[in-house]
């Protein structure tokens, strides 16, 4: 296997029982599990399987109604917050400012004032950095990407990204799979959540199959030696 | 990256926003202009009656423009849910609200600013007191207008009829310093009494206010 995946090091999520409720209504039922770090997970299931609100636990942004986790060796997220980076459902951007403009200001939330960092990843995602359309101007499929470009804007080591090709033509679906497998391989650990399996394969590392809240399966998968180095043309 | 940093960088962010929307600018002008002219058209004070009410309907129009505002501040962070980003960010909770306050506190007084010449045209408003403590009533007052919107502000945008919350729960909450506001401007402008007990009673209560906002913040934004 190529990367930096490796088995025996600590695990970089462990979930203990974890429960969460919305009302009445039990949206992620006891699921236990640890993932190893330097591996791509994909996150598969229908839809109210619990992928997303599982993501967004992950990421901090709802607290369990029972049960724990452990992120990154911590149980207090706050304390790893500058390691882990998430792309949402909704793009997570301002309609009102540039993608450059966009990317500076969540830099400065991390702690980032070097403008190279932004063109890298705005580079990284085949768009343009000179781009001064703001982002209300943007097709559905550029702003996914300038959000994965917020995402991974300060090299976190793990990335959560949840539906991050919807929206996305086929074409740049594939593209931002090989960017993903191409992170991956610097030793990042990365969960995409996703209904598109197939552009997946060749580049996860397992597959997680959730069904009513709960993981019913993982499936590991044997990708490809390399994951493709082709630059993405800037659009 | 402190706190410091990322208000700063926030506040940016927002003023720059607003310069290109001008939507609570815009709207907040509107609404003040409003009730100038149609309460002056309504009772056709003379001098001395224009000073004795004056008080009163200059922070009564600031405050209703006011939450015009402060119900746009938070909808930006809305859209797209922005606010996901910051609160998964290491940025400290407290520095979203500080830039928010402070960007609310600079609109409302850019509004009084380009409002109090209109008051003196259509009220015929002349200060028998000193103005200089006109301008610390204002800064005071706005301050303690702004820090309370922008945390209750926060505090019913996951509510269905945010608009109507917040005039709900703001109100009540600034009577104490509506009241500071309004008896300080009278006397200040009919120079009858000494502004003195309200100017402090305003400065505790936004010492008060702006620390309580500021511990309670982080619940707030994190609350699901």
């Amino acid at each position: 296997m190529t990367g930096s995946s490796d088995l025996s090091s600590p695990p970089v999520i462990v979930l203990d029982n974890l429960v969460k409720f919305f009302g009445r209504f039990a949206a992620i039922r006891g699921i236990s599990a640890s993932f190893a770090p330097g591996r791509l997970y994909v996150v598969l299931g229908d839809n109210g399987a619990g992928k997303s609100t599982l993501l967004r636990m992950v990421a901090g942004l709802m607290e369990p109604s029972q049960g724990s986790f452990t992120l990154l060796g911590t149980k207090n997220h706050r304390e790893v917050a500058h390691r882990v980076g998430y792309m949402g459902h909704a793009p997570l951007l301002y309609d009102e400012l540039s993608g450059m403009e966009n990317l500076r200001y969540f830099a400065g939330l991390y702690g980032l004032n070097d403008d190279d960092i932004c063109r890298k990843a705005m580079q990284m995602v085949g768009l343009d950095p000179e781009l001064s359309r703001r982002i209300g101007q943007y097709s559905q499929g550029m702003r996914q990407r300038l959000s994965l470009a917020r995402a991974v804007l300060h090299d976190p080591e793990l990335i959560l990204l949840d539906e991050p090709f919807s929206n996305v033509d086929m074409h740049s679906a594939r593209e931002m799979a090989a960017v993903l497998g191409r992170v991956r391989d610097k030793g990042k650990t990365i969960f995409v959540v996703t209904h598109q399996a197939a552009l997946m394969e060749g580049v996860a590392d397992e597959f997680v199959h959730m069904a009513a809240g709960q993981v019913v399966s993982r499936e590991e998968r044997f990708r490809k030696a390399a994951v493709s180095n082709a630059e993405w043309t800037p659009r | 990256m402190t706190t410091l940093s990322v208000t700063r960088t926030t506040l940016l962010k927002d003023l720059r926003m607003e310069w290109r929307s001008k939507d609570a600018i815009n709207s907040m002008l509107f609404f003040a202009l409003l009730v100038v002219v149609i309460f002056s058209f309504a009772f056709n004070p003379t001098a001395e009656e224009s000073r004795r009410i004056a008080g009163g309907l200059i922070w009564v129009a600031f405050l209703f423009a006011a939450v015009v505002a402060l119900n746009q501040t938070w909808a930006r962070e809305l859209r797209n849910q922005v606010l996901d980003a910051y609160r998964v960010s290491p940025a400290p909770a407290n520095a979203l609200f500080l830039a928010k306050a402070i960007g609310n506190f600079f609109f409302v007084v850019v509004l009084e600013a380009l409002m109090a010449p209109l008051f003196v045209v259509f009220y015929d408003l002349r200060s028998v007191g000193p103005v200089w403590q006109l301008i610390v009533v204002a800064l005071l007052g706005t301050w303690a207008l702004v820090v309370n919107g922008t945390f209750f502000a926060a505090l019913s945008i996951r509510t269905r009829s945010r608009e109507i919350m917040l005039p709900l729960i703001l109100f009540p909450i600034s009577i104490p310093a509506l009241l500071a506001m309004v008896d300080a401007t009278t006397s200040i402008l009919t120079g009858e009494a000494s502004p003195d007990f309200w100017i402090k009673m305003l400065a505790v209560y936004d010492l008060v206010f702006t620390a309580v906002c500021l511990l309670l913040f982080e619940s707030v934004l994190n609350a699901e």
